[in-house]
């Protein structure tokens, strides 16, 4: 382990390399990368499985609205259901096949929502229909905004919000800069990573599009020191008419975190509960923007993505293109499947994955990676009282007091929370991490934002 | 659950926890018992200037808090290594020649009314070895400040180790004062070069100012404590003292002096930097530090005792959670710091 090798030396060296400077942020924490695992592997085509499964519910918004029935044929790339207002984003047809039923299916998020089943064809060559692909020179920003809401392209880093409401800042916001955000700071996932060094041109072209249909001028693509190669072919196959740079950032915990890279990269601090766009800012991951690029490619809408297997618990780590749809089952056996002891499944890297229970739960558009824990790594630690010690105040990136958050959090001070910036929080983990009485912050805090929206909702239900 | 037959070798079910899945290496135990480690060789050097004595009076102000800890703490909280870090650091502001029967009872006030009456580890206001120390000084003033000189055998002990309750303290040991107690009623200074390794008289812990920082250093370095609180209680020592030499070198003593003298490091290094008893916001150890630093000069140039390091921090502790209200940081995009209740 990268961890336990590191000196008192090195910690000083990190420790000074904590503050903020440019190119970084404050605070953070430095976990063990595991990126070794994938991090030198091709990325890879998965063969399609014999089953697919698509949630409505794939994205951050509403859920998109059915529009095929149990025994329809469907095309690889036909859309399934359609976006449901602004804020949605359709669902497509990963592979050709037989809708064979539509009804409640579990979901990564441990829920269960609607899905549409597939048989997938078996001999089928899985090429979409011919469509047009539009030529962005021509294009308005509201028509690419539209190809872009019609391909379902959603933000692949994790979060899964519609890439083309991202892509409309609110009218009274100037954007001068469109952020790449290139970090990749979970550790274990490394299909950024892959899709920066295997696919820089498209990133580049996507980056393009974006500018294009913006009217921004300038362009930064952040990348973590610790992918020399992803910023050399970056760098190596740069645009030479555009303003783009590629820009190292140190290595920590959470680089990615929209606002962290914001304050790296340009040194603009967004201010609490707004927007990037509030600092002219747009941050977009790098897988959604080569899937921006693919659709300006190919025409394909959003119906597969690149996603990590990895860790310790599986015996084949991979870097592949999957169908989105693919079950858990289906992935793990093409990847040879568990090792004897592996204990957890996580959809996500492990900051803030989420830990699974049922096999059968379909990758999403939004899922990174599968990472598989094993025993030893899982093992459950007593929690002890908290002893003052303050790491949790200097792990956060967000300068939290999260000592403070929890005591409230175990008293039910929803309230006094909220006073104290929990919206702020953004669930990174960092203060859990640190934590040497292993209490579960993140997870006080995540629960105390679902108790203070009940509130809100009861209280608006009220009135 | 679904059981998987391709890809599932396992018939165990999935374990579900929630994130992070990582944890970093270090948990309270191993904090605390690093410390306890750290104490080792300021404690062997106590013993290699006062002999066996010294070795006995910290067992037994150990094992006073120990006990107390099984016996009246929650169940497993010895293994946490927090009471032996009480029961040493109390030892160590003894003298050699302490009754061995007080100093159990000290431990044991440390710990039961210092901590557990507080509901435990991480509970407590004030520093347990302290409010231990605190006791001790109150009920037994004259035994507590009774210095066994380095003189005769190694092997000798010193002082009433084994002096009985109830019975009158049996002083006919040569005696030796310290320091702080020559300069404040003798008016006598100390070579500095022995303050600094420790080679005077003088509680066992108040000795080589080089060891402690040594230690210490090494927790600082592994970050189990902050070097704020240290730099910061010695550095308001060394500024307000060095005015107060500039003006009457001869009435107050000079800074090399103060801060190597008495129980100032061992308290500044050790005791301040309490996780548990300390802010937490660097800028609020910061302060810390130097409220600690103002009382210790304003006691020894001012009040009735040679000493001040112990009511100096005591004081401080108390207010600590007031200085974590107001030194809260600015919140990441929020216009300024704002004052939250603790």
């Amino acid at each position: 382990m990268a961890e336990a090798r590191t000196g008192l030396l090195s910690r000083l060296a990190r420790g000074a390399a904590s503050r903020a400077s440019a190119f970084g942020f404050s605070h953070g924490i430095h976990p063990p990368e595991h990126k070794e695992l994938t991090a030198h592997l091709p990325i890879r085509r998965m063969p399609y499985p014999d089953e697919v499964v698509l949630p409505l519910r794939q994205h951050t918004g509403k859920p998109a609205r059915l529009i095929v029935r149990k025994g329809d044929h469907v095309e690889r790339g036909d859309v399934l259901a359609e976006a449901d207002g602004w804020v949605s984003s359709p669902v497509h047809a990963s592979a050709s096949g037989w809708v064979t039923d539509i009804d409640w299916w579990p979901h990564p998020d441990g829920s269960m929502c609607t899905a549409v089943r597939i048989r997938v064809e078996r001999y089928s060559a899985q090429i979409a229909r011919p469509r047009l692909v539009p030529d962005w020179h021509g294009l308005t920003q509201a028509d690419v905004l539209r190809a872009v809401q019609q391909a379902g392209v959603v933000g692949l880093g994790g979060a899964a919000f519609p890439t083309h409401v991202k892509l409309l800042p609110p009218k009274d916001t100037t954007i001068d800069t469109i952020v790449i955000n290139g970090a990749e700071c979970e550790p274990y996932l490394t299909t950024d990573h892959r899709s920066m060094v295997e696919y820089p041109d498209r990133v580049h072209f996507g980056v393009r599009i974006m500018m294009h249909a913006l009217g921004v001028k300038r362009a930064v693509i952040g990348v973590e020191r610790n992918k020399p190669d992803a910023i050399e072919a970056l760098e190596r196959t740069r645009p030479t008419d555009l303003d783009v740079t590629v820009l190292p950032l140190t290595v920590k915990y959470p680089q990615g975190a929209e606002k962290m890279l914001i304050r790296a990269v340009l040194g603009r601090e967004v201010s609490s509960g707004q927007l990037p766009a509030s600092v002219g800012v747009i941050v977009q991951n790098v897988g959604s923007v080569a899937t921006l690029a693919e659709v300006f490619e190919t025409g394909l809408p959003l119906v597969e993505r690149i996603v990590t297997v990895s860790g310790h618990g599986v015996h084949r780590p991979a870097n592949l293109i999957v169908p989105v749809g693919t079950k858990l089952r289906d992935l793990l056996a093409y990847c040879g499947g568990l090792t004897e002891d592996a204990e957890e499944v996580l959809f996500g890297g492990p900051m803030m994955g989420q830990a699974q229970s049922d096999f059968d739960v379909p990758l999403l558009k939004g899922t990174t990676g599968v990472v598989v824990l094993t025993h030893d790594e899982v093992r459950a630690q007593a929690q002890s009282p908290c002893i003052h010690c303050g790491r949790c105040l200097d792990a956060c990136p967000m300068f939290l007091n999260p000592t403070l958050l929890g005591d409230l959090a175990r008293m039910n001070r929803y309230d006094e929370m909220a006073e104290a910036h929990l919206a702020d929080c953004m669930l990174c983990g960092s203060c859990s991490y640190v934590c040497p009485s292993n209490i579960p912050l993140a997870q006080l805090f995540s629960a105390s934002k679902a108790a203070l929206r009940r509130q809100s909702a009861a209280k608006a239900g009220a009135a | 659950m679904t059981t998987m037959t391709a890809a599932d070798p396992r018939t165990a079910p999935l374990v579900i926890t929630a994130s992070p899945h990582l944890k970093g290496r270090d948990t309270t135990q191993r904090i605390m018992w690093t410390v306890v480690l750290t104490l080792l060789p300021i404690v062997a050097w106590s013993v290699w200037l006062f002999g066996p004595s010294a070795l006995l009076v910290t067992l037994a102000s150990v094992a006073g808090a120990v006990a107390t800890e099984h016996f009246i703490g929650r169940h497993g909280t010895l293994a946490d290594g927090s009471a032996a870090i009480t029961g040493i650091l109390l030892g160590l502001t003894l003298p050699a020649g302490f009754p061995l029967w007080m100093a159990v009872v000290g431990g044991g006030i440390a710990i039961g009314f210092g901590k557990l009456l507080f509901g435990g580890l991480g509970y407590n206001i004030f520093n347990p070895a302290l409010i231990g120390r605190a006791f001790l000084q109150a009920a037994f003033p004259v035994a507590i400040t009774t210095w066994p000189a380095r003189s005769g055998s190694w092997w000798a002990l010193r002082g009433d180790n084994f002096a009985l309750p109830l019975m009158r303290p049996h002083v006919d040991a040569v005696t030796a004062a310290t320091p702080l107690g020559l300069f404040k009623f003798e008016g006598q200074g100390t070579d500095v070069g022995s303050l600094f390794l420790g080679t005077v008289g003088g509680s066992l812990g108040e000795t080589s100012a080089l060891l402690i920082l040594l230690c210490g250093g090494y927790l600082a370095l592994r970050r189990y404590l902050d070097w704020r609180i240290p730099v910061s209680v010695l550095g308001t020592v060394a500024l307000l003292q060095g005015a107060l030499h500039l003006m009457n070198a001869t009435r107050y003593a000079s800074v090399p002096f103060t801060l190597f003298s008495g129980g100032l490091v061992l308290g500044a290094v050790y005791m301040a930097t309490d996780m548990v008893t300390a802010p937490v916001t660097k800028l609020g150890r910061w302060v810390f530090g130097a409220m600690i630093g103002l009382t210790v000069v304003v006691i020894r140039a001012w009040g009735g005792l040679p000493e001040g390091v112990m009511y100096a921090i005591l004081l401080a502790n108390a207010l600590v959670p007031y200085i974590n209200k107001v030194t809260q940081p600015r919140v990441f995009g929020a216009r300024r710091a704002k004052v939250v209740a603790r």
